[in-house]
Order: structure tokens, then sequence, then C-alpha cells
């Protein structure tokens, strides 16, 4: 049987560690035309997306066949050499870009953007330095593909570079109240199903029976908790904390440890001392303000991003006042 | 005293002076790099001395200081772009006001809490703190982009060996805000 010349080229291509010059020859694809995704590439959802200026996302895992992950560490697993994730970004119903993170030796991870094609019929690999895309997301606002170091400001910090793909995050035990969370669909991977087929190592029952959830006496507690860490946690951690800032928000986190923190930053136009979230005020609290705030020095997140993710901001807005009010 | 206890002896006595030696020898290369390259230029605030403005060596490598704010920066003309206050550690420009930080050993307010890790991602990707906003202008990362891991360590253990100097940096400001 002749093979398809995609798939032909996905082979040439990685064994080594040249990056595919277009997306059709990361292994993707089973069939690049109708983009018809290979059945080997597990689609899946984290319980708490990254906050993506909107844009429609849908994701891939690809695990090499016989091998599992090493969940020994159930927040920082470990992944054979040969793993590959995609994410595709669409916008207003196009696709504008995908992203490859690919395992592709023991100690490399390589992180790789492509840009689609007008045509919609590929994508094509970015530069190193990134760019602007033409996808407009408001008025005047064109979609940003990030450069390498963008990529490794979130995924190289010392801890697991598979940011979405974790217990916490395909926990079937779903948040109802996560801002932006797709539904679960047919087919998708999830932390029962890797237990089931045996891709996760050592195997864990409770994995099915309780699926780990953060735990918090209010559903709002919970939402934002989960939010912070997906959006935030990511630098925030404390495995490698970022230096002067005690700032810790990746889960397992406890809420007492947010509260009351001081701060170096200050929130424009508030009397009272800042911290990092005020109980009873988020006028005072530096965490909201930089949510709330695309100003280019003091916006959080600082990349990857150009709008306010103003629903994440209501969330923690109504936490804060009413949650954690007097 | 035998042989062997001898030996053992002369060896104990040696060994503290074994194991620090790389690290003073780290240290005075992070020094020279530190010099050669100009650090101090920026980092260490100027003072009007006899000859003009010299360096302030009080406060070695402490950077803009805290408590002398800066007001909007000039608005210049013709082929002027950027500016430099007088103690040369604030800088207004089209990117719009920035500051020199802080590189001593203080632990809350400059260096003192970095790690290997965090000096060569801030290096390699020209990030505030190696994983913020891009580096403003002028400090010209790109120098460090390429230095060797060696260097990047030097560099950073001589600064965690200076006098630790209490002095929070403010943020930069973006432009058109006062």
């Amino acid at each position: 049987m002749r093979p398809e010349p995609v798939l032909l080229a996905a082979l040439l291509a990685l064994p080594g560690t040249e990056v595919p010059r277009q997306l059709s020859g990361t292994g993707l694809y089973q069939k690049v035309a109708g983009l018809v995704v290979d059945p080997a590439n597990r689609p899946y959802a984290p319980q708490y997306p990254l906050w993506s200026d909107g844009a429609d996302k849908a994701r891939w895992c690809f695990l090499p066949p016989g091998r599992t992950i090493d969940a020994s560490r159930p927040e920082a697993w470990v992944f054979p050499v040969g793993t590959r994730f995609w994410k595709e970004f669409s916008f207003n119903g196009r696709r504008v870009e995908t992203r490859m993170l690919w395992h592709s030796s023991r100690n490399t991870w390589t992180y790789a953007a492509y840009l689609w094609r007008p045509d919609q019929t590929d994508a094509d690999l970015v530069a190193e330095a990134g760019g602007d895309s033409a996808a407009e997301i408001a008025p005047g606002r064109t979609h940003r593909i990030p450069s390498q170091q963008d990529c490794l400001a979130c995924h190289g910090n010392g801890g697991p570079q598979v940011l979405g793909f974790t217990a916490l995050q395909l926990s079937d035990d779903r948040d109802p109240l996560a801002p932006h969370a797709e539904p679960l669909r047919p087919g998708m991977a999830t932390l029962a199903t890797l237990e089931r087929d045996g891709l996760v190592t050592p195997a864990r029952r409770q994995w099915i029976d309780q699926p780990p959830r953060i735990q918090a006496e209010r559903p709002r507690t919970r939402a934002a908790l989960g939010y912070l860490s997906a959006n935030c946690g990511n630098c925030h951690q404390a495995e490698q904390p970022i230096p002067g800032v005690a700032l810790i928000l990746r889960q397992p986190v406890g809420l007492a440890s947010l509260i009351d923190l001081p701060t170096h930053g200050e929130v424009p136009g508030w009397a009272g001392r800042t911290r990092a979230i005020v109980p009873g005020a988020p006028e005072g609290s530096l965490i909201l303000h930089r949510m709330g705030t695309r100003s280019p020095y003091t916006r959080m997140p600082p990349m990857a991003s150009e709008l306010v993710d103003t629903q994440a901001v209501e969330l923690l807005r109504a936490w804060i006042s009413q949650d954690l009010g007097p | 005293m035998n042989a062997p206890v001898r030996g053992l002896v002369g060896l104990l006595l040696v060994w503290p002076h074994s194991a620090a030696a790389p690290a003073r020898d780290r240290i005075r290369r992070g020094e020279y790099l530190v010099d050669i390259m100009g650090c101090n230029h920026c980092h260490t605030p100027r003072r009007q001395g006899p000859h003009g403005p010299e360096p302030d060596p009080s406060l070695l490598l402490s950077g803009h200081p805290a408590a002398q704010p800066v007001s909007p920066g000039p608005g210049l003309q013709g082929p002027w772009v950027w500016a430099a206050s007088r103690t040369n550690t604030a800088f207004a420009g089209p990117w719009g006001v920035s500051f020199a930080a802080n590189l001593t050993s203080d632990r809350e307010t400059g260096m003192g809490g970095w790690t290997d890790a965090d000096f060569k991602a801030m290096a390699r990707r020209g990030k505030h703190l190696g994983r913020g906003r891009d580096i403003l202008p002028p400090m010209p990362w790109i120098s460090l982009r390429d230095a060797s891991d060696g260097d990047l360590e030097a560099i950073l253990a001589y600064l965690k060996s200076t006098r630790p100097i209490r002095n929070r940096v403010p943020d930069a400001v973006e432009p058109g805000r006062p």
C-alpha cells in the first residue's frame, strides 16, 4: 500500500530533531484533505483552560504506543520520549494557529508554532521570534504568535513542561463554575480513561473513584483557585518561585497563604494597604488590578493575551467581595 | 603520628581552602565581568563630583534610588530619542520610563533570592525576572544572551556577594503615564 504523502513526511521528519515545516508533517492528521485527525491522537480539554483572548481551542495528545506516563507526582507527570501535544486556536470560526509541544529527546521538549494559511489547508512553521497573525480578536487588535522565549517563560520554569495535562486538569470531577470551561465530548481523554487504558503508572484506582478536585468550602472559591492555578500558577509557583515575589498560585495552595499577602506593587487610587488579595475589597486587591489592565508593564499575565478576561475578573471580584468579605 | 594519619590531617587542613577557592574564583570572575561589561554605568547611581557625575560607591549596584522620584520624561525633538536622569538610573524614551534594577545581594529588593536558573532565564529570554514582561531599554540584555553558563553563574555569584542595599526600584512607567 502506498503511504499517504503526509504520513511519509511525518515518518521522515519526526525521528530526527528537525521540526517539520508544515503542521501536516507533525503527525497530527491521518489525512490532510479534510483535516482528519489521526485517531492515535487523543483529544482532551483541561477543566481550567488558559485564557487565550476568547479563542476556540482544540487539543490532542499523542503517546508512543506501548509507553506510559509516569504519574508518580500527580501534578508533575513525566512523559515518554516521542510524546506530542497540539493546541489549535481558532477565532471567528477560522483556524489561526496550532502549537506543538514535542518531547523530542530525553532532555528536550521542542516548541513549534504553525500559522494557518488563508485557505485553511495547512499551517506553516513560524520563526522563533513569533509574530502577528492576521486574525482580528478585537477592533484593531490581532492575535499574536508567541516567540520561543515567550513559550519558555511559562513552560520552562523548572517544573513540568506540559501545563494543561495533569491530574487536576483532566479530572472527571469537573468544576461547573470554571471560566471558559469546555464540555467533555465523547472520545476525550480524561483521568479515568487514561487510568482505564493503563496509560499512567503507577495505577491509581482512586483517580476513578475519587477524582481530584480543589478543596474549598464554597463553589466560587474552588473556581477562583482553579482559574488562578491554571492561568497564573505556572510562573507563581513554589518549586521555582519568582525572586522577591512571595505569591504562590499553583495548586495545591492554601487559601490562607493568599490572604493579606504583602506586595511591592500598588493599586492606583487605593488609599489602604495594597495586598495581593484584600478580603472584601476587590478595589485594593493587586491580583484583580493586574488582571484587569493591559498596561504593558503591569498587566497579568505579561504575555500570551491581548484582552482582559472579563469573565474571570468578575468571578474574582465576586469571590473577593462576597466570599472573602467580612 | 603515622603516615596515614598525617595524610588525613593534611587533607582536612587543605579541604576547606580547596572547597572555597573555586567559589572565590567564581566571584572574582563575576566581578571582572561586571566591571568590563559596564553594569555599574547604569546600576550604580551617580553623584556630582568635582569632575562631573561619578558613581557613588556607597550605593554600588543598588539601582535607581526609590526615594528619588522622577518627573515624566522630557518631550524630545529632532534626532533625540531618549534621556537619562542625573543619577543615570532612570531612562525616558518611546518605551516610557525605565529604572535600573537593584543588583545588590539584598534578598527582598535585590538579587539575594535569585537562583542560577532565574538569572539564566532573564539573560537568555530577555524577560523581567526571567518570566515577566520584556526587559526594557536601555538594558543591553542581548549582550548577556550568549554568555556561557559559567560566566552567568559567576556574575550572579559576584552580585550575591555584594553588600546588600535595601532599595525597591519603582515599576516601569508606560508611555503617556505621569
